[in-house]
């Protein structure tokens, strides 16, 4: 039996755990106004509200409800379109988010709009300090096809002017209420979820393992609400983020939402987090995981192309545990040392030691939640101009999330110049394999590969770089 | 002024055909397509499928009971592919069981053999073959031959623009039922409710008059519901027909841009001559329309593309000849602007290009030759209330256009890497549809005992707003609240032979017919008001707010009141109305003729930035002054402009839609298709409404909106085309969009770098 709040109501399923809660609050629910436009998390037209117990604290996040298996939302809230418009009886009351979009017209045909008004309630639901940036980043993965975001960003705006405008109150969701931004059940949400017990899963042989579900869900839905599957979720995975002797440690299950968020790479790593806001939409970000994003051994990770150049290990658990160094991970075109039955626990790598310069870049067709044609990462240790130590990684140019071994080879030792530069794509050029397909020609990948090489190093080392020279 | 769909909308109340309420025992279709772009179906067994789990039937051509053809303009395109298959995705049968997924593992067993034959993909090949969906078509105005000598310029070029998927969020669906006297209801997501009316009652073998179809609303159409939501609908009615069950179909998102048409991609040849005083005298080109397998809307959007070859300017000397070209690509359809968009991308690259030559900026060649009152276009109508000046003019003033261009010059004086770059794009567009006999439209208004009204039109809402326009023509025509009117769904029940809502033309011609019913209802209501006030001129009775005047001086009467009394009296108050555009007409033999009821124009500035390092690139601001006539609802209006222009950016640019050398689309999902997102709008979007331009022959004197603001969105590819040169002023200029980061790239250093790396 799978048990959760929707909206105000409280429901207990019993359905395959791998069932799709789109479907869920679609068909079984007849709640319409989530709705289904692409089934592979890019258009956001089915975002919903998950909201969480955190020991006593009730979090909220956007998630594409497409994507999202009903195991996972057993013991949590979720929040439709439905549990978000004033629960009174007139047909007309509209939140302050729904009457903005109505007087800027941000709303035309109406089919994205549910999935704008949740994702922008989700941000005043996570944000007391609300800014215009702020929330249409927010907004990075919803589609509006008749292009009106002009008059969703003026919505936006207004919203903001609304909230700033309502008194503050000893906790957030208690100022939403007032503001009529949420409804009042909300209160008593934390409560009754404290109230549903955790659920009890038996070992079962599973074809799949499924974790934030957004590229298996994506490939294969059709399979898996027909299959026996596991889920992350119920095994001991951890979603930490720490450091432990001398690394920094990432729990398998951790979402790439809180790498963005977390301090210790914020520390470490001060551009990732702007970053990494290209990697897929907040709603994919809450869920991806760093575990999924390596075993998926796409070509064109992001996650695994970082990670690749800060050169980290997997740590594998199954009847015993080892120890992977990534850069060994992957035999080829979505062939891993992985065996079936081990998990990947956690990843490690070291912390980044004095003189350490990092860079991450990714080139897609659209700028936002779109697929790399090709991104490349470079972390370098350099003293005075000279190279010590040197990891660049390339995807989109060969079958798997390539490490470039030779490319690195030729930079140690070295002083940073233009020439250098010049040698050094040469050698990049020749341990790559790009082929031509929707993300662009091969010689499109082999040309930009270079300039995101350049760009890695005019960006870390202006002063050494002449920029006439090289181009 | 509020506006009802909109609050249904935001609050997730507004029904789509997924989301209506379906009847006990609903079946489910999915439609099983050719794996092959060309070839003849040599063998094929459904009786696996037909045996699989929840399987309840398998429809293909042979169990049609009345014509395999659902052809509107030319009867070439069966419902179900019979001996031949024309490109992947053409239908050939409808698998239906009690669930979707059923249906659709079912699908996976039908086993089909095929005979292999070489598609034709490329439009010019096409040609090369003679195979034309139509013969060529051209039109000409003065003399082109002779008059290239008279030029001190003469440029040429090619240019190539690219497909587009209307990505329409909701996809193409249907919901089918059988009605007790052996007809069909259904509710189809189309932009064209009589369209699938008829070619329900073809493939069923039945009156037109057994066939009901309603249309809520769509979520989406941009032209990709005109023609091609009718092949799901005549699926579903034939399903329901054959079953006697409710039976739904909803393409998911991949089979939906896999299956259904987009914009046609062109491919064109141009030659343009100049005097030295950068005067167009001539100008020349042939347009090579890839049509796809079937005609679809094609000839009608090939003369589209003519009508406007020549964007906002005079040309004396015209030749434009136009190819529908038959490839085994998806029949490519109607989208937002209908052709014209690929007729004026040519003509704005012609400028470009002799600019380029003759060393001046484009503006100074679009200036100059821009229409004015009186000038004739290619196919004869002449210009009238033209504002191709005013709005160029207001433009330059009003975002002081030069001043722009003076901040991007220093801008890109003191940075390397990163360049910017500006363009005008001045717009006109016909308003009518040029097949002239579509101009009709007629509306059903029910005045109830209690005051509150129904509408019923041949509009189909699809975010336009025409449904709020409709209620505010209605309110303001019979001067009672908004509040009182409710405008129903469209369905050919209570409104018969309705064209399209295509065109721009929905609020035009509907909001008409409105007028016109309200006006009849208005005249009994006088009628009735006199007799009760002992006035003998019943025109001396007006109405203001509700209120009932006579002679303009306040009676006690209400609006309410009086639709009682008339009850009593035994008067209608129901009324229909028809309209239909005077004074216009179109000769297909000559090709002149008044096309056109009126004109929109505009003029708007373009700026970017161009990352020169990685090729990738923002719009940093669109400015437009356009011309809406007298805007009666600037919410949706401006609406309109803002999502068209941006719409039109995704054209430009990131929209990129690549078939493999199988004819295999292979951007075919929202991964790999990219339409824009919130971070791909323009930093800066300012839409100013042209004052005094009140409009002859709009509702309230306004203008159609939908397709026009689509244009500016061509001004991108210039704007970036001047950043890149400004980069490196040797670069090969080519027209040939989308411009991709990759284009950008490749055309910033060349395709040989990548190569020899």
């Amino acid at each position: 039996m799978i048990e959760f709040i929707l909206n105000n109501k409280h429901i207990t399923a019993d359905l395959p755990p791998t069932t799709v809660l789109l479907d869920f609050i679609r068909r079984e629910s007849q709640l319409t106004g989530t709705k289904e436009g692409c089934r592979e998390g890019d258009c956001g037209a089915c975002t919903v509200i998950l909201g969480s117990l955190d020991k006593s604290k009730l979090n909220y996040k956007s998630i594409n409800s497409c994507l999202m298996p009903l195991a996972d939302v057993h013991g949590k809230h979720v929040v439709t379109i439905e549990g978000i418009s004033p629960q009174t009886n007139n047909p007309d009351e509209l939140s302050p988010i729904q009457q903005a979009m109505v007087e800027e017209g941000g709303t035309q045909c109406g089919f994205c709009t549910p999935g704008f008004v949740v994702s922008t309630t989700n941000y005043f639901l996570n944000e007391t300090k609300p800014e215009v940036s702020g929330a249409i980043n927010s907004l990075g993965g919803n589609i509006c096809r008749c292009t009106g975001y002009a008059g969703i960003i003026r919505a936006v705006e207004k919203s903001i002017e609304a909230y700033n405008k309502s008194e503050k109150k000893s906790n957030n969701y208690k100022r939403l209420i007032e503001a009529r931004f949420i409804p009042e059940y909300f209160l008593e949400i934390p409560k009754r979820l404290k109230l549903i017990k955790k659920q009890q899963t038996k070992k079962k042989q599973a074809e799949f393992l499924v974790g934030g579900g957004t590229d298996l869900y994506v490939q294969r839905w059709e399979e898996l609400v027909q299959t026996e599957s596991q889920f992350v979720s119920n095994k001991n995975v951890s979603s930490e983020i720490k450091i432990e002797k001398g690394k920094i440690v990432l729990g398998g299950a951790a979402t790439i939402q809180q790498i963005l968020e977390s301090k210790i790479f914020k520390k470490y790593f001060p551009s990732l987090a702007s970053q990494l806001e290209l990697f897929g939409s907040l709603p994919i970000r809450n869920r991806a995981t760093v575990a999924g994003n390596i075993v998926n051994a796409s070509p064109i990770g992001d996650l695994s192309n970082i990670l690749l150049s800060l050169d980290a290990s997997v740590h594998l658990a199954g009847k015993s545990k080892r120890v992977v160094p990534l850069r060994k991970f992957y035999l080829g075109y979505k062939t891993l040392t992985k065996k079936k039955a081990e998990i990947i626990e956690k990843i490690s790598f070291a912390i980044p030691p004095k003189h350490f310069f990092f860079n991450f870049e990714k080139i897609s067709k659209r700028t936002y939640l779109d697929i790399a044609s090709v991104n490349t990462s470079i972390a370098l240790v350099a003293k005075n101009g000279k190279i010590e130590s040197a990891g660049i990684s390339a995807g989109g140019v060969a079958p798997i999330p390539l490490y470039l071994t030779k490319t690195c080879e030729a930079l140690v030792n070295k002083e940073i110049k233009t020439d250098l530069l010049k040698s050094v794509v040469q050698v990049a050029a020749e341990e790559i394999s790009p082929i031509s397909d929707a993300r662009g020609s091969a010689e499109y990948k082999r040309l930009l590969l270079r300039q995101l090489i350049y760009s890695h190093f005019i960006l870390l080392f202006p002063e050494k770089i002449n920029v006439e020279e090289l181009l | 002024m509020r506006n009802y769909d909109s609050i249904r909308h935001v609050k997730g109340e507004s029904y789509f055909i997924d989301d209506l309420r379906i009847p006990e025992g609903t079946l489910y279709g999915y439609v099983y397509y050719s794996p092959i772009a060309h070839g003849k179906i040599l063998e094929i067994d459904f009786s696996k499928a037909l045996q699989s789990k929840g399987v309840a039937g398998v429809y293909s051509a042979k169990d049609i009971p009345g014509e395999n053809q659902i052809g509107g303009i030319i009867l070439d395109e069966n419902l179900f592919a019979d001996e031949e298959v024309h490109f992947i995705g053409h239908p050939i049968a409808v698998v239906v069981a009690d669930t979707y997924l059923h249906a659709k593992e079912a699908s996976k067993k039908i086993n089909a053999i095929y005979e292999k034959l070489k598609p034709v993909l490329d439009p010019r090949e096409a040609a090369e073959k003679n195979l034309l969906i139509i013969p060529p078509r051209k039109f000409e105005l003065g003399n082109v031959d002779k008059s290239w000598s008279e030029c001190d310029y003469i440029v040429e070029g090619k240019t190539d623009s690219g497909g587009q998927e209307h990505l329409y969020l909701e996809t193409q669906g249907a919901l089918a039922n059988i009605t007790e006297n052996g007809g069909i209801k259904i509710s189809s997501a189309t932009q064209g409710p009589t369209n699938v009316q008829r070619m329900i009652s073809r493939v069923l073998g039945l009156p037109m008059s057994k066939i009901e179809v309603d249309v809520q609303r769509l979520g989406g159409g941009f032209g990709g519901k005109e023609d091609q939501a009718t092949a799901w609908a005549c699926m579903a009615a034939l399903a329901a027909y054959k079953l006697k069950k409710p039976v739904k179909i909803v393409l998911n998102r991949q089979d939906d841009i896999r299956i259904t048409g987009k914009r046609h991609p062109y491919s064109s040849d141009f030659k343009i001559g100049l005097s030295k005083e950068g005067k167009i005298l001539a100008y020349e080109a042939t347009f090579y329309q890839n049509a796809g397998a079937v005609a679809d809307l094609s000839p009608a959007i090939l003369d589209r593309t003519l009508f406007h070859a020549t964007n906002s300017y005079f040309v004396p000397n015209v030749r434009a000849t136009a190819l529908s070209c038959k490839t085994n690509l998806v029949p490519f359809t109607a989208f937002r602007g209908f052709g014209g968009p690929q007729g004026i991308f040519v003509f704005e690259s012609a400028i470009y290009k002799a600019a380029q030559v003759m060393n001046i900026e484009p503006a100074e060649i679009q200036k100059a030759n821009l229409l004015i009152e009186g000038d004739e276009f290619s196919f004869g109508q002449k210009t009238y209330q033209c504002q191709a000046e005013k709005t160029f003019s207001q433009m330059e003033s009003d975002f002081e256009l030069e001043k722009i261009q003076q901040e991007i010059n220093s801008f890109n004086d003191s940075n390397k890497l990163v360049k910017k770059g500006a363009a005008v794009i001045p717009i006109c567009f016909g308003i009518s549809f040029t097949t002239t006999f579509l101009n009709q439209a007629s509306a059903l208004v029910h005045i109830y005992t209690d005051g509150s009204i129904n509408i019923s039109t041949a509009a189909v809402e699809m975010g336009q707003g025409v449904n709020a326009k409709l209620k505010h023509i209605a309110a303001k025509t019979l001067n009672v609240d908004e509040a009182r009117i409710k405008i129903e769904s469209t369905n050919t029940s209570r409104v018969s032979n309705t064209s399209p809502t295509a065109a721009s033309k929905g609020t035009d011609l509907n909001g008409f017919a409105v007028i016109a019913a309200c006006n009849i209802l208005i005249e009994r209501l006088q009628k009735v008001a006199a007799a009760e006030l002992g006035q003998d001129d019943f025109t001396k009775i007006t109405f203001k707010n509700e209120k009932v005047f006579d002679e303009g001086e306040p009676t006690n009467l209400t609006f309410k009141d009086l639709v009682n009394k008339a009850y009593m009296k035994r008067i209608s108050l129901t009324a229909q109305a028809f309209h239909s555009t005077p004074d216009i007409n179109f000769d297909t033999k000559t090709n002149k003729g008044k096309p056109f009821a009126y004109h929109v124009y505009g003029a708007g500035i373009v700026e970017v930035t161009v990352d020169c390092l990685r090729g990738t690139y923002e719009v940093d601001a669109i400015k437009v002054i356009h011309d809406f006539g007298e805007s009666f609802h600037k919410v949706i209006d401006q609406g309109q402009a803002e999502g068209g222009i941006v719409q039109g950016i995704g054209w430009m640019t990131s929209e990129e839609l690549s078939w493999n050398s199988d004819g295999r689309l292979i951007t075919d999902a929202l991964s790999t298709y990219k339409v824009p997102d919130i971070h791909a709008m323009p930093k800066e979007m300012k839409i100013e409404f042209l004052k005094d331009s009140p409009n002859d022959f709009g509702p309230l004197r306004s203008k159609a909106v939908g397709e026009p603001p689509f244009l500016y969105g061509i001004g991108v590819y210039f704007a970036l085309m001047n950043a890149m040169r400004a980069f490196n002023p040797n670069i090969e200029v080519k027209f040939d969009s989308p411009l991709t980061p990759e284009k950008v790239l490749l055309t910033l250093y060349g395709t040989d770098v990548g190569k020899g790396l």
